[in-house]
């Protein structure tokens, strides 16, 4: 007999609203309808009002994780449109300051994964851990999250000497404490017998369903936009982290790996950071169309944005991981036991209010 | 399993992590951006930083030189406080403590007594 299950948009598992129709025939999955909305909050439009400098704050905040890196792509938009050259070290302090926040992402979600299956420890062990990577952004530019640090035409603040030294022991750290739990997270029955098969998406599903990040690097596919070389990523050795199983387990190990690539890429940036300016001047207006794509914890993020020689610019568009990630997840559903949906919703990394924006 | 063991006998027997936080807070980072204040005596009301504030949460009055700002829809960027000509505005790595009610942030200014040419700031 088929049933009809709503899933969310309250849920335990779920810190942002999606609701789900799941179709139940005998506790399996058949089908997964999704429901979006609850959180739209027009971000884009706001572009009307607000200038192009006002606006790299706002991009910032449709994500409240990864709002950095949202900063970094529009300002990257913004000054290819305007033919700015941004400073060396501009660029070596965004790879740096977009690493930490990758760092913290993936804890974050390391974290909620481990809660989400029940293991409160790890979870706890996890955030404890993540809480050195916001640290290093509170002290470097100010605050916790929403670090404002990127502008057009390069970044606000500059990093010290003794910053420089402090940031690399504390990266050292995280990596050391990361690496203790990662035998509990990766090899543990539990951990296992719960993700392990579950939620597979094949490589050419992937494919055709336009995953992106983890998603897409779980099922096989090395992938990933900072091998665009965006920022100072063309200057730095990266390798993007490769998993074929594309089962929730698969997701899980990318993004455990890439905290360790992340820790890497921090310590190149910082070992070659050039000494000079942090922002450069300019009188442009932005005029054209431009789109750009960088690499968020979660995938790759997509800008587009036409500029109308004003300075309001006349559209923002943005394409978020999740929203790309949606479809993919529809596809690894049916087949999966119904206590299973909230693990695999969430090895997806789900972030509902940037996929509204 | 048993990795995890050495953690487990460090969290029972180490000191804690967490803070008994009213009574016991942490020295705040010097960057921190926790609140704004302006000096008013520098304000020449020229309205720089309502133009740029992201939020748009400051008013300046230039007429009856007064400078507001809804500290509730302030998001702490500190765009203001780099953009104003005089320097006149900080921010300081203090937690802006609970409130009861929403206020603002309200200053008069002085009353232009002298000609705008003596006004300029040193
Ligand atoms: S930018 Fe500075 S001087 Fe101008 S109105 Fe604002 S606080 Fe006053
Ligand atoms: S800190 Fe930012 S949001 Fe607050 S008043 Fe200044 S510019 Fe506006």
């Amino acid at each position: 007999m088929r049933t009809i299950l709503p899933f969310g948009p309250q849920h335990p598992v779920l810190p942002e609203p999606i609701h789900l129709k799941l179709v139940v025939e005998e506790e399996k999955v058949v089908e997964a309808l999704p429901n979006l909305g609850y959180v739209h909050r027009g971000l884009e439009k706001l572009t009307d009002i607000r200038d192009y400098n006002q606006m790299v704050n706002i991009v910032e905040r449709v994500c409240g994780i990864c709002s950095c890196i949202h900063a970094l792509n529009f300002c990257e938009a913004v000054e290819e449109m305007m033919k700015i050259e941004v400073p060396q070290r501009a660029h070596f302090l965004r790879v740096m300051w977009s690493e930490i926040h990758r760092i913290h992402s993936h804890l974050l979600w390391l974290g909620l994964f481990a809660d989400g299956f029940g293991f409160e420890s790890l979870f706890m062990q996890l955030w404890r851990i993540r809480e050195r990577s916001m640290d290093l952004m509170e002290a470097t530019a100010g605050n916790r999250v929403v670090i404002s640090t990127n502008i057009v035409g390069g970044v606000r603040k500059d990093i010290t000497e003794e910053q420089k030294t402090w940031i690399l022991a504390e990266i050292d750290k995280i990596e050391a404490e990361v690496r203790q739990v990662e035998k509990t997270l990766l090899s543990d029955y539990t951990v296992k017998s719960r993700c392990c098969g579950k939620g597979v998406l094949t490589k050419e599903q992937a494919h055709q369903l336009g995953a992106v990040g983890p998603c897409l690097r779980g099922s096989g596919w090395a992938q990933d936009a900072r091998m665009t070389g965006y920022a100072a990523y063309g200057q730095l050795d990266f390798e993007p982290v490769v998993e074929h199983d594309g089962d929730s387990y698969a997701r899980c190990v990318v993004r455990f790996r890439e905290v360790y690539t992340s820790c890497d890429l921090v310590r190149q940036a910082l070992a070659k950071l050039p000494g000079g300016e942090l922002a450069a001047k300019f009188k442009a207006k932005p005029e054209g169309e431009v789109w750009r794509r960088v690499e968020q914890p979660r995938g790759e993020l997509f800008y587009y944005i036409k500029g109308n020689g004003s300075k309001f610019l006349e559209r923002v568009r943005i394409r978020t991981p999740t929203f790309a990630n949606i479809p993919p997840l529809l596809a690894m559903l049916p087949g999966c036991d119904l206590a299973d949906v909230p693990v695999i919703v969430l090895s997806i990394d789900p972030c509902i209010s940037c996929t509204e924006r | 399993m048993f990795e995890m063991t050495r953690n487990v006998l460090k969290n029972l027997m180490g000191k804690y992590s967490t803070r008994l936080y009213p009574f016991d807070t942490r020295e705040p980072f010097e960057r921190f951006r926790g609140t704004l204040d302006i000096n008013v005596e520098e304000c020449i009301f020229c309205s720089t930083c309502a133009k740029k504030c992201p939020s748009q949460c400051i008013t300046v009055d230039v007429k009856n030189r007064t400078w507001t700002c809804d500290s509730f829809a302030c998001v702490y960027c500190a765009v203001c406080v780099e953009s104003c000509p005089t320097q006149c505005m900080s921010m300081y790595p203090v937690t802006k403590p609970a409130a009861g009610e929403k206020s603002l942030i309200f200053y008069q200014g002085a009353a232009k007594i002298k000609k705008p040419k003596a006004e300029k700031p040193a």
